[in-house]
């Protein structure tokens, strides 16, 4: 089937969005490092920083709601959150510098830090 | 605006109303941002059909509405964000006729993912989100693409008096 200007078009735009996305997945792979330190951002405003290697268990109450924030084996998840859709407990568990957890109706923002505190320059399990 | 017109901007008002609301019901994949925006159907449906400022207008209107009714100032400046942004990469793509429908479409879902992203790091005063740029580029291409082959169908069979 020969394609026509218009199809032929459609297809390279496709391949061009998904290759983008796909070099820019790689880039990201391959440029994380484990994180230090979480930030926790409440409506943009830092409510606390705490160690990725200590685990411990919090619990975040604003207006909006809460959530359950778990730091377990240099890891950092929401177990447990009062919102509607849940999607902060199903994005899991986060261990990388740069990434996060976000909480739109609760306007909470979890990211995983580089942090000086960090004892360790790398840690294997 | 004669009778005519004012039904037919009514209905498909109404329509992008109920596809909004029936996608709310489909189970969330669980990733924010990641949604397949049938509502859109009926925007690209007016785009073709009757033009750029019909859309514009359908689909602000149905941002407030779906906002008011299900939603929440917040839910409304991520949707807004969105809608604008896909509508200004939709319409000069259609004008400049080097895409069919599906390609005005996925670059419109592409758009709109990346609107919704500027919305989270503007509202959450964090620009620590690109990481997540990757998997709205491809959910946004796939989305945009589904919507975008209904749509030409869409466009293709609904008689022409409609």
């Amino acid at each position: 089937m020969a394609l026509k200007g218009t199809r032929r078009n459609d297809i390279k735009l496709i391949a061009g969005l998904l290759l983008a996305a796909g070099i820019l997945a790689l880039f990201l792979h391959f440029t994380r490092t484990a994180g230090g330190s979480v930030r926790i951002e409440q409506d943009g405003v830092t409510t606390a920083v705490l160690p990725l290697h200590e685990d411990t268990r919090r619990t975040i109450e604003a207006e909006s709601g809460t959530n359950v924030l778990v730091i377990q084996d240099g890891a950092a998840w929401v177990e447990e959150a009062d919102c509607r859709d849940k999607i902060c407990v199903r994005q899991g568990a986060i261990r990388y510098t740069g990434q996060s957890i976000v909480c739109l109706p609760h306007q909470l923002v979890i990211t995983i830090e580089n942090g000086a505190d960090t004892p360790f320059d790398a840690q294997t399990h | 605006m004669d009778a005519k017109k004012v039904a037919r901007y009514g209905l498909l008002t109404a329509l992008a109303l109920v596809l909004s609301w029936l996608e709310s019901l489909l189970p969330s994949p669980g990733i924010p941002g990641v949604k397949l925006g049938l509502a859109n159907l009926v925007v690209v449906f007016a785009l073709y059909r009757a033009g750029w400022l019909p859309a514009v207008v359908l689909s602000l209107v149905r941002v407030l509405l779906v906002s008011f009714l299900f939603g929440n100032g917040v839910s409304l400046a991520y949707s807004l964000s969105g809608a604008v942004l896909s509508l200004a990469v939709m319409i000069p793509l259609k004008a400049s006729g080097k895409f069919s429908e599906t390609g005005v479409c996925t670059a419109g879902g592409v758009a709109h993912n990346a609107g919704q992203l500027i919305a989270a790091v503007v509202l959450l005063g964090t620009t620590r989100l690109s990481y997540y740029l990757p998997v709205l580029c491809v959910s946004g291409t796939f989305a945009g693409a589904a919507i975008g082959l209904a749509a030409a169908e869409l466009i293709r069979r609904v008689p022409d008096r409609f």
